[in-house]
């Protein structure tokens, strides 16, 4: 076992993460720093992301405008005084990028290009082709490489978070490689451990999406925010879940049925293709629902069609929307439409944090994908989640560098005693047990499947109640779930029965938080109360762990200046 | 996983905890025809065996950690359809070759982390410009000089094919070396010089003997290679500057 400790320690290297660390290091060069990550930080799934990174960079654009989209696309469930903090400070962060090297995408006169996105009013999403992602991250590890005082626990799982006279003093992580448990002391925990997709079976989230570090403040009595807003993407491959950015749309694309017609005209016929992303997956629906999908192998889709933009244009702008059709499904989109659906893409809910991160038990922080500010609201933008990295990355990184400074390491007993608990849990526990009946891919397929099936883009009282109590049942099921492979190095069954325990709380707070939201708003919506009940429900939920189904509470929404209307488009 | 079509994977297993050293096992997987190698990898830790071990995440080519050695050559699975690996009746997995296997298919990644570290993968300034003052400028034709290198996903594929890496892995390595070219290209970069003092060396540019196999197996297209080739030129260029113009040295 080692002793660690750090000043702050940073759970989680995607882009969030590295954000905070970075900022921590550059504001006080004396601090250290622990980052600490399941996987090497380029393997974080930020690397996926596609489309591009929205911020207010031209004079055709204001910061109001992209106040207004934002909260208009949140359908009123954004925090306004955390949205107007956020678009101030999202230009900032894409000059960063740009000082420490991000390969952007150019105007000829230099600057950096803007797109078209969906939501978005006017053409405000900065991008590198179509690997934003891909760069970002790429771009904020190699940078973090710099710096000295950041040292980095790779392959390193956080089981369990440690808090001591009821402030956040460290965590009690898995060296994965070694087979080992340690607790590593911090002064303060930032938590940027992403989103949860893996409790849904069709995904655009890479395996490592299990929502952990909302499960780990969870346990420590921090309340899950707006967990029922989930995200679903419109244009998703069959059969894998994996993306076709909203670029594709945003440079012209447009979505067509079976008997080739652009069929958002039926539906938002003021945005057509370019509407925010719960209303065209919703349309997706109905439209299949009706008939007028294409029928493939893995089940109804509809189609999503780049003909006319031109093979020049395919290669310049889309180059990984060419090369993943036709790598996975064999066709060209500049001969053929590629085959879409809707799938499960961003949870807008998780750790309730202000815009600073702070959570309320002191000293623990979160942000990203993990985290609810809120700017999301009920349904995110695109493009915006990025920056939100970016921005409160920076933020929090520097709130916890405030408060590391001024707090003393913590002196008393709670690490060894969570490491103690944490070794009884694991490896007398689970490690122990051996496989019976109950097995970690079967619990983890039946808690996705009562996601897809109940908890979906449509939603209603007697699915949502039996969700709720099916996952029950799986949660109690998992007491029995034993591991086969009793090798402590590299175990990843081990981990992935880690990861399922934390997945089945998330699952439940999404579920119950969506059964007592009783009206139907963003991406929340439900058939059986469809109208948006601003009388009963303009306000957050608020999901305490508690034995058995989840306290939901509700927290009330700030609206600075943006009177919540009718989000008509 | 329900298909009409199996095949044998035959994995390369190898417990470090356990007594037997490494040896072969073989599952029988059935499969359809849009399905990869590592769905098959997935199919078996799911339903036959879990303790199978390996790495993966985002399964659509740009995470780089499940690059391992199919049938002989090293491969991102999550890329490789089984059909085509299947065609001689057995899909075989190793570890990728070059580092050590930590447990089956897992393989030590901290050797090619000190390399790329080695040759300052950041942006090197003399000054920073605040970041009030705006982007620098950058031309479309300023990217495309150094885009294909910023393409690399960290897969080592390309250590994995290189014979040099193989003989000696004090070799600094194709991926590593792209990176160092990606850098100095970059007209927003000043960092050539310190550059160029890390990889101008023996274990550098120079231990590079043009074998090329990395560029034929870089799922990105990043052309290793091809970086090396062009940083000896530079390299030489550099040199026999310094040694006619001592004055000027480039920066
Ligand atoms: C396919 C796809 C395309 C997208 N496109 C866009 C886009 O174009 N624009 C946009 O703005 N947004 C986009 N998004 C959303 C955006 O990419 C994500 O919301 C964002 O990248 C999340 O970053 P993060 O840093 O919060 O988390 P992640 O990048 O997921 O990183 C999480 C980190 O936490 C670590 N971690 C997790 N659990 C543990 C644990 N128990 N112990 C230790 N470490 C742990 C992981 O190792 C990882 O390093 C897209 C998302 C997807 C899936
Ligand atoms: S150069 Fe190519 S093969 Fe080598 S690590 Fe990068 S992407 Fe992989
Ligand atoms: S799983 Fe990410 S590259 Fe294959």
């Amino acid at each position: 076992m080692d002793r660690l400790a750090y000043d702050i320690v940073v759970v989680g290297g995607g882009a969030a993460g590295l954000r905070a660390a970075i900022a921590a290091a550059e504001s006080d060069p004396k601090l250290t720093i622990g980052l600490v990550s399941k996987v090497y930080p380029m393997r974080s799934h930020t690397v996926s992301a596609e489309g591009g990174t929205a911020a207010v960079m031209r004079e055709y654009d204001n910061f109001e405008l992209h106040c207004l989209d934002t909260i208009k696309g949140s359908d009123y469930l954004a925090d306004q005084d955390a949205v107007e903090f956020f678009v101030a400070h999202c230009p900032e962060e894409i000059i960063q990028l740009d000082h420490w090297g991000l390969p952007w995408s150019r105007d000829d006169d230099g600057k950096i290009e803007q797109r078209a996105f969906g939501g978005m009013s006017v053409k405000r999403t900065c991008f590198a082709a179509d690997k934003i992602g891909f760069h970002i991250l790429h771009t904020l590890f190699q940078t973090s490489m710099k710096y000295p005082q950041i040292v980095r626990h790779d392959e390193w799982f956080v089981t369990d978070l440690i808090v001591e006279n009821g402030a956040a003093a460290g965590v009690v992580a898995l060296d994965i490689r070694r087979g080992e448990l340690s607790y590593i002391n911090a002064k303060a925990v930032v938590l940027a451990t992403g989103g949860a997709g893996r409790v849904y079976e069709f995904t655009t989230n890479g395996f490592i999406k299990t929502g952990d570090g909302m499960a780990l403040a969870y346990r420590a009595g921090v309340p899950l925010k707006d967990m029922e807003m989930v995200q679903f993407h419109p244009t998703c491959l069959p059969g894998t879940g994996i993306l076709i950015t909203e670029a594709a749309r945003g440079e012209g694309g447009t979505l067509i049925n079976k008997d080739g017609e652009r069929f958002m005209k039926t539906y938002l016929p003021g945005k057509m293709e370019l509407g925010p992303r719960d209303i065209l997956s919703r349309s997706e629906i109905q439209e299949i629902r009706a008939g007028r999908g294409f029928e493939g192998p893995h089940g109804a889709y509809v189609g999503l069609d780049l003909r006319h933009l031109g093979e020049k244009a395919i290669d310049e702008r889309l180059p990984m929307v060419r090369e993943l059709a036709e790598k996975y499904l064999g066709l060209d989109p500049i001969h053929e439409p590629i085959p879409v659906r809707p799938g499960q893409h961003y949870i807008m809910g998780g750790v309730s944090t202000n815009m600073h991160g702070e959570t309320n038990v002191p000293g623990l922080y979160a942000v990203g994908e993990t985290a609810c500010v809120t700017i999301n609201g009920a349904n995110r933008l695109g493009s915006n989640s990025l920056s939100e990295c970016l921005v409160f990355g920076t933020a929090t990184g520097l709130s916890a560098t405030t408060y590391a400074k001024k707090t003393d390491w913590p002196r008393g007993t709670a690490a060894k005693e969570a490491l103690a608990k944490e070794e009884a849990r694991i490896f007398g526990g689970l490690m122990k047990r051996e496989v019976g009946k109950e097995s970690v891919s079967a619990i983890r397929k039946e808690m996705q499947q009562i996601m897809d099936r109940d908890v979906g883009i449509f939603r209603d009282e007697k699915g949502l109640t039996d969700a709720c109590a099916k996952l029950a049942t799986l949660r109690q099921r998992f007491a029995d779930v034993g591991v086969a492979d009793k090798d402590r190095v590299f175990n990843t069954e081990l981990t992935q029965a880690l990861e399922l325990d934390f997945m089945l709380d998330v699952a439940q707070a999404i579920a119950w938080s969506a059964l007592n939201r009783r009206e139907s708003r963003g991406a929340h919506s439900r058939t059986d109360y469809t109208n948006r009940d601003d009388a009963n429900y303009l306000k957050h939920s608020l999901a305490f762990r508690a034995d058995g189904a989840p306290r939901i509470d509700y927290l009330p929404v700030t609206i600075t200046k943006w009177q919540p209307q009718a989000r008509k488009y | 996983m329900a298909g009409e079509k199996s095949i044998t994977f035959r994995v390369r297993r190898y417990q470090p905890q356990g007594t037997k050293g490494p040896y072969y096992q073989d599952y029988n997987v059935p499969y359809r025809d849009d399905e990869v190698v590592l769905d098959g990898l997935n199919y078996i830790k799911d339903q036959l065996d879990p303790t199978l071990t390996f790495r993966w995440s985002c399964r659509m080519g740009i995470c780089g950690s499940c690059g391992m050695d199919v049938n002989g050559s090293p491969k991102l699975t999550c890329g490789t359809f089984i059909r085509d690996a299947g065609r001689g009746g057995v899909v075989q997995v190793d570890p990728l070759t070059s580092f050590n296997s930590i447990k089956d298919l897992v393989t030590d990644f901290d050797p090619f982390m000190d390399h790329f570290a080695h040759v300052k993968p950041w942006l090197i300034r003399e000054k920073e410009k605040p970041v009030a003052q705006g982007e620098y400028l950058q031309y479309p034709e300023d990217l495309t000089a150094y885009r294909q290198q910023s393409l690399c996903i960290n897969c080592t594929l390309c250590y994995a094919a290189c014979p040099v890496f193989q003989g000696d892995d004090r070799f600094v390595g194709p991926a590593s070396l792209a990176m160092a070219l990606r850098y100095i290209r970059d007209t927003r970069d000043q960092g050539a010089e310190q550059r160029f003092e890390r990889i101008s060396t023996e274990h550098g540019i120079w231990e590079c003997t043009f074998v090329g196999e990395c560029s034929v197996v870089c799922p990105k297209e990043v052309d290793p290679a091809g970086a090396i080739q062009t940083l000896k030129l530079m390299a030489t260029t550099r040199r026999m500057r310094k040694l006619l113009m001592p004055k000027s040295a480039p920066r």
